[in-house]
This record gives structure tokens, C-alpha cells and sequence, in this order.
């Protein structure tokens, strides 16, 4: 892959942490040489038309499980940021809980090697916890002096407060991050739906709001008594937004995000017992879905991560409990922010963009090329989108090898036009140009 | 009551509505009275008759008929019901559910069963009957006594005993009870 | 609701009317049974295919009896037979099935809403659950209505008096199918359901339920009981790990002889088998003439011919309303 030497994009409306303006932006061997109105395109300048669109930084994905090694027939590292790009991301942070688990060095750099190229940049979360099962502490320095910067067990959540104690209190020594799936797996109890009154009348074993709420109550707790960062993954109880918005106006260094589906969809959508609604952690009444919305227009809930789950259809055909848990999102998540949000979009593309960025370490301040400021000298990861712009979803039309989105048949309003990543417009017009 | 056989399907919640009135009340009375009379003539001593009227229209036609062959005979004899929904030959095509269980106390072997209904129509309703009938043993010989055959008959079956005669339309309907005979058509509520 | 519906997945899917329906024609069908030769050709020509993935030989029996004496032809597939393959897909059986040309298919499984998904995925078939983890068995519930009906004594009046019916529902309802079916059912024809049970096992959310109370004290309940209907402790659910100890359970919510006793004297006692005699029910009870047992088994097949009559004589009208 080689980026053009020159890249324009005309008339759009440039946006980023500082605000916005009408500007054209012009790109040059993979960093922003020139931010203007009126530029002057170059005879050999790959020319980006962003007329009615907005330019921005490239999106960042806190949390995408990419499948690759180990479950290459529902995604790989080439699919899924297919699917990133054509979503408007320029980065995802890779899940570790692949076959081997992300806990050693070699899987570590045998992802890298797999991302060597990709259409967006993958970051890799190391896991905590040896071969995600609880017990010891992965080798969390190896893994950091390789560039990880944060860590998770995801798929599940941590189980022991000890262990999770002492590995806070390691992490602090190393300035990484971990983030926590918090799911009690005694409260959860096999569950697999929010339990509550679809659930009783569905008869499905439910998980409480309390499976989750009691580890994020726990963390905070641990967070506040250690000094560590602790980021909480795809929040979805009113229960666990309140102990962080109290949590952070006391000072406890925590950040969390949420997941596109966990502000658009209810636990109702299972009542057809189709898998494809089956998550974790699970939708929830409206109630929780409101108090999420709360929390993202509040600034409680500081990211919007997609939880880009993929799985083969054959899983997910079958009956309800016995399925995996997860849908895809890397796709979909810019429109149902736009869809669903009361926000301006400079604040969704702060919760999808520059913030993300900043909690996985990726912005310029962590030393990386995400999420930074549209302006000369910063790198070129950009996506173009057009807010108004409408468009159907189609299972089938989707870059994952996988087809498990719970939104097919929606119309949404908001559709990335083309995205940057690296200084190569790796998508045009919305569609792949690999 | 209207008849069972249709050749479209009986929307739930239709209602007939007479336009014609065909037979008076007396007149029914006195058809039953002559029908009662031929079975009595054809069938002499009525010693292993037994009448068996079709669910629903010809369940009180029949008990007619033994009231007047107790009358006029001294004769008792006796009255069973029969259900033929399972029976029938358009199973799926159109909704016809069993209005009423059957009620078929004697063994039937040997018997003259005279089956009794309303209307014969396509003539199906009796195919099916005589289906039925088969379960409850084997009958010397079946007789069909009917208030009104209307024709348009689909399969080769005639009556012995008929009230009246009367040609129709097929998208008409016939409705028989005590108080007489109507021709009309079945309205959606 | 206009018509019978296509499929009977749940009590949910049948109003108070088609329920009337059920019952009026399963009173055809149960003359049939009593006839020497117990058949009829309402079926002919028809499929009918069971698929159960949990071992159940009565209920299984008792449909395939069902539709047999309508003179359909029955294929069995069960999970432990060769035809139903480990690790081939519930998909692939429910193709293959088709393929061969059902017109109805009875399953059970262990996972609630596998029949709702089966119903999505066939065409020109009806699809009854016999049963579908914790969540309906509908059939099971409408032959409890009859047999209640029975004792209520039969036919449209008996239908009539469900209403203001005292109706309590006894033991593990958190872990049943039968339990919640019968709540519907019961609610539909105007009876008032009491929930008996240890808070444990009770669904984790009641809003919404058609019952008139919840109670955790069986005793005070018995008088002023018309039907009680016994649970069994869905051992193989998990139920044993919601209760302290089976003799604990027992104590509280086992029909001993002495709460028998307790009963109205024209009180009906159900069970929807199999039982376990001395946790759920004493044995001494369950021989009383007040227990509907027996009844139950036997009004089972009726029942099922009703439903697969209603459901397969209905085909699927040329669409020509008069």
C-alpha cells in the first residue's frame, strides 16, 4: 500500500476539538499539510468531494472484537477494519479474548503483524489475567513495553477483588489502563437476557442490573483506594451510570463507555427469542436505555465504543440461550448516534472520536496519531461524513464475514462519505477501495 | 338453520338473510306428516328402523318424524344425532367444525337407517355420513330423508323422502325450521 | 381474533373464544375415543411429525395417538434417535423436515422459544409446541381446562363457570412451562389464579400477569380453593438450588393428606404428571376422587386431536370470504 502522493478534500465544513469551520483540507504523504478555504487543488491530487459534509478526526473504537486468531470464519483483522473504515473509524482497539488469548507478547505482535496494512489502525488490548481465566496477572510490562496500553479480561469480568486490587495496583506503576466487562458471574447466574419482566414472561434466565452494578460499584471502590485508571466497558444499568457520575464528582480517576445498542434497543427486542438481539451485557428496559442517553449528553459516560461482536450465522440459529452473545456495530454506530442522540454533532464526534482516542492513548498528547486537531503537521486520519444523508441497513451489504446486526431493515439518518486513514483514502464514496 | 354445504368459505359472523319465503310453518308440518307416512309404508312394522338425524338441521326434522310415527303408528322409534366434520372430504379447504358430538346409542347392525337432514345440496354432507355411519356397524340398508333437496348434486345420491322439490342458484341458501322454509343469502356482520 | 391461528406456540395466541372452541370440539373428538373403533379420516392424507428434543415419552405418545386416529401418518424424530444427528443444526432438521413435506410438526426442547423460531422458519405448516423450556406448553394447559371442565359439568355451562373460579397454582412457577400456560388459560375464561410458592421460586417480575394474588403460605390459601394445580420441583431445571432442602419445600407446599382435608369438598386437585409422590403431592392424595390425574392423562389425546384439527382443518383458505 502506498498513500497518493497528494490528497484534497473540497468543501466541507472542517470540525475537531476546537470547533468548526468551513475549510478545505490538503494531504500530503500522510500528514494534514495545509487546512484553508479555497485551496488549490494539485494536478496529481486524489480529490475528495465533502460538499454538505463535515471533515473530522477518524473515529476510534474502544472496543472491537476482531476474531482473528481463532474464529477467522466470523471475522478477521482484514474484514473487520474493512468494516472500521467503512464506518468512519481510523482505529479500533483489538479485544483479546481471541484463540490464543491476547496475554503473551507473541499473540500480541502476531496481531500487529496481522494489522501490518490495514485499513484502519489496530491497537491491541492485552488481557489481565493469564488466558483470561481470573487466576494470575498476565505480563502486563512485556506487553506494554510492545505499545498495549490498556487491558481487559473482556468477555468477562474480572471475579476476584483481590487479584483485581493488586492488578490496579500494578497497572498504576505502568500508567496503563484497564478496563473492566463488569458481570458477576454469580449474580448473572447464566442469564441470558436482562432480568426483569420480558425475561419472567419469556421464560429466559435473566442477569440482574445488579450483576453488573455490583463490580462497578466494587472498582470504583478499588480505583478510588489504589490511585488507578479504571475504564468501564459497554455500561447499561441507570444503577452503574450513577455510581460513576458520583464516582468522578469525587475525583476517582474513571472513565466508561457505552455501546450503540444499549441506547437504541430494549429488552423487548428478544421477544421473538431471535439471537440476534442477544448481548452482553444484555439490553434493558427503557428506563436504563434513557439514563445511558442521560449519561452521554451529561458527560458522565465519556466514549461511545461499538462492541463489534461478529458471529457466524450458524451460531446465531441457534435457540436463544445456547447462541453467543454480541452484534456487530463498527458499521452502524455513527448513524444511530446521529439517529438517536439529542446532541450537536460535535459532541458525538467527541464521544466517538477525540475522547476514545484519549482513553486508549492514541491522541497525539498519548503519543499516538488519533483523534487529534484537523489543522497542518497532524497526521491524516480523517473521515468525511454527511449528517443528514440517509440510508437503509443491509445484512448483506455489510464488509463483516458476519451478518448479526439487530438493526436490518432500519433506515438511519447520518453515513460516513469517505474515510483517511494514514494519509490513504482507504474509503470513497462509501465504498472500499480494498 | 343454514346449511352446511357451501361452495365458498362461511366467514365467521355471517348472518342469512331470507328473501323469499318458500314453505309456511304448515306446510312443514304437513311434509313431515307425508314423510312419516312413506317411511311407515315403505318400511312396514318399523321394527328395526332407526332414524338418525344430521348435526344440525336434521336433528329436529327427525325427532318430527318419530313424534308422528309415535302418533300415527304407536311405533317408538328410535333417534340418534350425527356429526360428520370428520368426515368429510374437503378437510382444509374450508372451516367446518363438528357442531355437536354424536349421540348413537344402538348397534346399527341389520338396522334400516333412515338419515335424516334439512337440505341435500351437493350431496357430500351424506357421503360423509354414510362414512360415519360405518363405525357404528353394519347397516342392513340406509334411507335419506330430506325437508328440501335443492339439487346442483355433485355425486350420485337421491333421496327417498323429500319435502319439497326446489330449484335454487348456488350462491343462494336455504334455510329450514319449524316456523318454515326461507331462500336467501348469507351477509357478512 | 378472526380464525384459529396458525400456530400454537403459546396460550397467549388463543382468546377466550378459540379456547371455547378448543374445548367444544375436543368434546367431539372424546366421544370418537369411546367408539370401538376410535378413528376417523379427518386427517387423511395429511403429515404430522414430532420432534422432541427432550425425552418425553407420554406427551409424545399422546399426540402421535392424536393424529393417528384422525387417520394422519406420523414421523417421529427424537433427540435420542439417529435422525435428529448431534451438532446438526436445529436449522437443517427443520429444512430437512420440509423438505420431506410436513403439515404439522409437535416439538419439545429445553430452550424456550425454539418453536417461535421453528414457526419462522417453515412454510405451509403449523408448528404446536409440546413444550419449550420455561416458557409455554400449551396443550398441557388446555387439557387441565377440560378436565376442570368436566367436573364443572361439561359443555357451555361448564366453559361458563371458570368465571370468579378460585384457581391455585402451586410450586416451582419460576422454572414452568405448564405454570405459565396455565395462568393464561385460567385468566382467559375469567378464573382467579393464586400464585402458591417460596419467593424463590416465583418469575423475578409478576407486572402485568393476569393473577389475583401471590401467596407463600399454602395453608392459608386451601380453603377458599376450587382447583389447586400441584408443580412438580423442576429438578432437572435447577430448581433444587432455589430451595433450602426437598424437605423444607415439602413442608410448605407438599398436598399432604391433612391440607387435603382443608379443601372445599368439591375441590379439584391437578397434576400435571409425572408426579412425585410424597414432595408435590402425598400418594394417599393423589388416590382421592378429588385428584384428576388419571383424567388428565386420558382427556390428553381429545385435546390434542382438537387442536391439530382446528389448526389442520382450517388450511389455508383460498381467501374467498363469502
Amino acid at each position: 500500500m502506498s498513500a497518493p502522493v497528494q490528497l484534497v478534500i473540497t468543501g466541507g465544513t472542517v470540525m475537531d476539538a476546537t470547533g468548526e469551520r468551513r475549510a478545505d483540507v490538503r494531504v500530503v504523504d500522510g500528514e494534514i499539510v495545509e487546512v484553508a478555504e479555497g485551496i488549490q487543488v494539485p494536478a496529481s491530487a486524489t480529490v475528495l468531494e465533502a460538499g454538505g459534509c463535515v471533515v473530522a478526526p477518524g473515529l476510534v473504537d474502544l472496543h472491537t472484537h476482531l476474531r482473528e486468531p481463532g474464529r477467522e470464519e466470523a471475522e478477521t483483522v482484514e474484514t473487520g477494519t474493512r468494516a472500521a473504515a467503512l464506518g468512519g473509524f481510523t482505529a479500533v482497539v483489538a479485544m483479546p479474548n481471541t484463540d490464543p488469548p491476547l496475554d503473551s507478547a507473541e499473540s500480541v505482535r502476531n496481531v500487529y503483524a496481522l494489522a501490518e496494512g490495514a485499513m484502519a489502525q489496530v491497537a491491541v488490548a492485552g488481557a489481565i489475567t493469564v488466558g483470561r481465566a481470573g487466576e494470575r496477572l498476565a505480563p502486563m510490562a512485556e506487553l506494554a513495553a510492545l505499545g498495549v496500553r490498556l487491558f481487559t479480561d473482556d468477555g468477562d469480568g474480572v471475579q476476584s477483588a483481590g487479584l483485581m486490587r493488586r492488578a490496579l495496583q500494578y497497572a498504576t506503576g505502568l500508567g496503563v489502563v484497564l478496563a473492566q466487562h463488569c458481570e458477576d458471574r454469580s449474580l448473572a447466574d447464566g442469564g441470558t437476557m436482562h432480568e426483569g419482566a420480558w425475561s419472567s414472561r419469556l421464560g429466559l434466565p435473566g442477569m440482574p442490573s445488579e450483576a453488573e452494578e455490583v463490580m462497578v460499584a466494587r472498582d470504583i471502590a478499588l480505583a478510588r483506594a489504589t490511585g488507578g485508571r479504571v475504564h468501564f466497558l459497554h455500561l447499561s444499568t441507570a444503577g452503574s451510570v450513577d455510581l460513576v457520575r458520583r464516582a468522578r464528582a469525587d475525583g476517582v480517576r474513571v472513565t466508561a463507555e457505552v455501546a450503540p445498542h444499549h441506547f437504541t434497543l430494549t429488552d423487548g427486542c428478544a421477544s421473538g427469542y431471535d439471537p440476534v438481539f442477544k448481548v452482553n451485557p444484555p439490553l434493558r428496559p427503557q428506563v436504563d436505555v434513557d439514563a445511558v442517553k442521560a449519561a452521554l449528553v451529561d458527560g458522565t459516560a465519556d466514549a461511545i465504543a461499538t462492541d463489534h461482536a461478529p458471529h457466524a450465522p450458524e451460531l446465531k440459529d441457534l435457540p436463544f440461550d445456547q447462541a453467543p452473545p454480541g452484534m456487530l456495530g463498527l458499521q452502524t454506530a455513527f448513524a444511530l448516534a446521529v439517529t438517536e442522540l439529542d446532541l450537536p454533532l460535535a459532541r458525538i464526534l467527541a464521544l466517538l472520536s477525540w475522547q476514545p482516542a484519549a482513553i486508549a492513548g492514541l491522541d497525539p498528547a498519548g503519543g499516538g496519531a488519533q483523534g487529534g486537531l484537523v489543522a497542518a503537521g497532524s497526521a491524516a486520519n480523517l473521515c468525511v461524513v454527511d449528517p443528514t444523508a440517509t440510508w437503509t441497513v443491509d445484512p448483506t451489504a455489510l464488509a463483516s464475514r458476519s451478518r448479526n446486526t439487530p438493526y436490518a431493515g432500519r433506515t438511519l439518518t447520518g453515513r460516513v462519505r469517505h474515510t483517511v486513514s494514514a494519509g490513504e483514502p482507504v474509503v470513497i464514496d462509501a465504498e472500499a477501495q480494498r | 338453520m343454514a346449511e352446511r354445504e357451501r361452495s365458498h368459505t362461511r366467514p365467521r359472523g355471517a348472518v342469512f338473510v331470507p328473501r323469499v319465503q318458500v314453505m309456511s310453518a304448515d306446510d312443514v308440518r304437513r311434509a313431515v306428516t307425508r314423510m312419516a307416512h312413506e317411511i311407515a309404508e315403505r318400511n312396514r312394522g318399523l321394527h328395526d328402523v332407526v332414524l338418525v338425524g344430521l348435526q344440525t338441521g336434521g336433528v329436529a326434522i327427525a325427532r318430527r318424524l318419530a313424534e308422528t310415527l309415535a302418533e300415527v303408528e304407536g311405533a317408538d322409534v328410535p333417534v340418534g344425532t350425527l356429526d360428520v366434520a370428520f368426515y368429510r372430504d374437503d378437510i382444509g379447504l374450508r372451516p367446518v367444525l363438528p357442531e355437536a358430538a354424536t349421540d348413537i346409542t344402538a348397534d346399527l347392525t341389520g338396522a334400516t337407517v333412515v338419515l335424516v337432514d334439512d337440505v341435500l345440496f351437493t350431496g357430500r354432507t351424506i357421503r360423509a355420513a354414510l362414512n360415519a355411519l360405518g363405525e357404528y356397524g353394519r347397516a342392513q340398508v340406509v334411507e335419506l330423508a330430506v325437508m328440501v333437496d335443492r339439487g346442483h348434486r355433485e355425486l350420485p345420491i337421491r333421496p327417498d323422502y323429500v319435502g319439497k322439490n326446489l330449484p335454487t342458484n348456488r350462491e343462494e341458501m336455504v334455510d329450514v325450521s319449524d316456523e318454515g322454509v326461507s331462500l336467501g343469502e348469507l351477509v357478512n356482520r | 381474533m378472526t380464525g384459529f391461528p396458525t400456530h400454537l406456540l403459546s396460550m397467549d395466541d388463543l382468546d377466550a373464544d378459540a379456547i371455547g372452541e378448543v374445548l367444544r370440539v375436543t368434546d367431539s373428538f372424546a366421544e370418537v375415543g369411546r367408539r370401538a373403533n376410535p378413528k376417523v379420516p379427518a386427517l387423511r392424507g395429511r403429515t404430522v411429525a414430532t420432534l422432541f428434543f427432550e425425552d418425553s415419552t407420554r406427551t409424545r405418545m399422546s399426540f402421535e395417538t392424536a393424529a393417528k386416529r384422525m387417520s394422519a401418518d406420523v414421523l417421529s424424530f427424537s433427540a435420542g434417535s439417529s435422525s435428529v444427528k448431534k451438532g446438526e443444526s436445529l436449522r437443517d432438521t427443520i429444512e430437512t423436515i420440509q423438505a420431506i413435506g410436513m403439515d404439522a410438526v409437535i416439538i419439545r426442547h429445553s430452550s424456550s422459544g425454539v418453536p417461535a423460531r421453528v414457526a419462522e422458519w417453515v412454510d405451509h405448516c403449523a408448528v404446536v409446541n409440546a413444550g419449550d423450556g420455561w416458557h409455554q406448553h400449551p396443550t398441557q394447559a388446555l387439557l387441565d381446562l377440560y378436565t376442570v371442565r368436566q367436573s364443572l359439568g361439561g359443555g357451555q355451562v361448564g366453559t361458563d363457570r371458570f368465571a370468579g373460579l378460585r384457581v391455585a397454582i402451586v410450586g416451582d412457577i419460576r422454572h414452568s412451562r405448564v405454570a405459565r400456560s396455565q395462568i393464561t388459560a385460567y385468566a382467559a375464561l375469567g378464573a382467579e389464579v393464586t400464585l402458591v410458592a417460596p419467593a424463590t421460586l416465583l418469575p423475578p417480575a409478576l407486572d402485568g400477569w393476569p393473577i389475583a394474588s401471590v401467596s407463600h403460605d399454602l395453608d392459608s390459601v386451601l380453603a377458599t380453593t376450587d382447583v389447586i394445580s400441584l408443580l412438580r420441583l423442576q429438578a432437572e431445571r435447577g430448581s433444587g438450588a432455589y430451595v433450602p432442602t426437598m424437605r423444607e419445600y415439602s413442608a410448605g407446599y407438599s398436598l399432604t393428606a391433612r391440607r387435603a382435608l382443608q379443601l372445599p369438598a368439591e375441590a379439584i386437585i391437578l397434576h400435571p404428571g409425572p408426579m412425585v409422590r410424597g414432595v408435590e403431592i402425598a400418594s394417599e392424595v393423589a388416590e382421592l376422587p378429588s385428584a384428576r390425574i388419571t383424567d388428565q392423562v386420558g382427556n390428553g389425546v381429545a385435546v390434542r386431536m382438537a387442536v391439530l384439527f382446528l389448526l389442520l382443518g382450517h388450511g389455508s383458505l383460498d381467501g374467498a370470504a363469502a
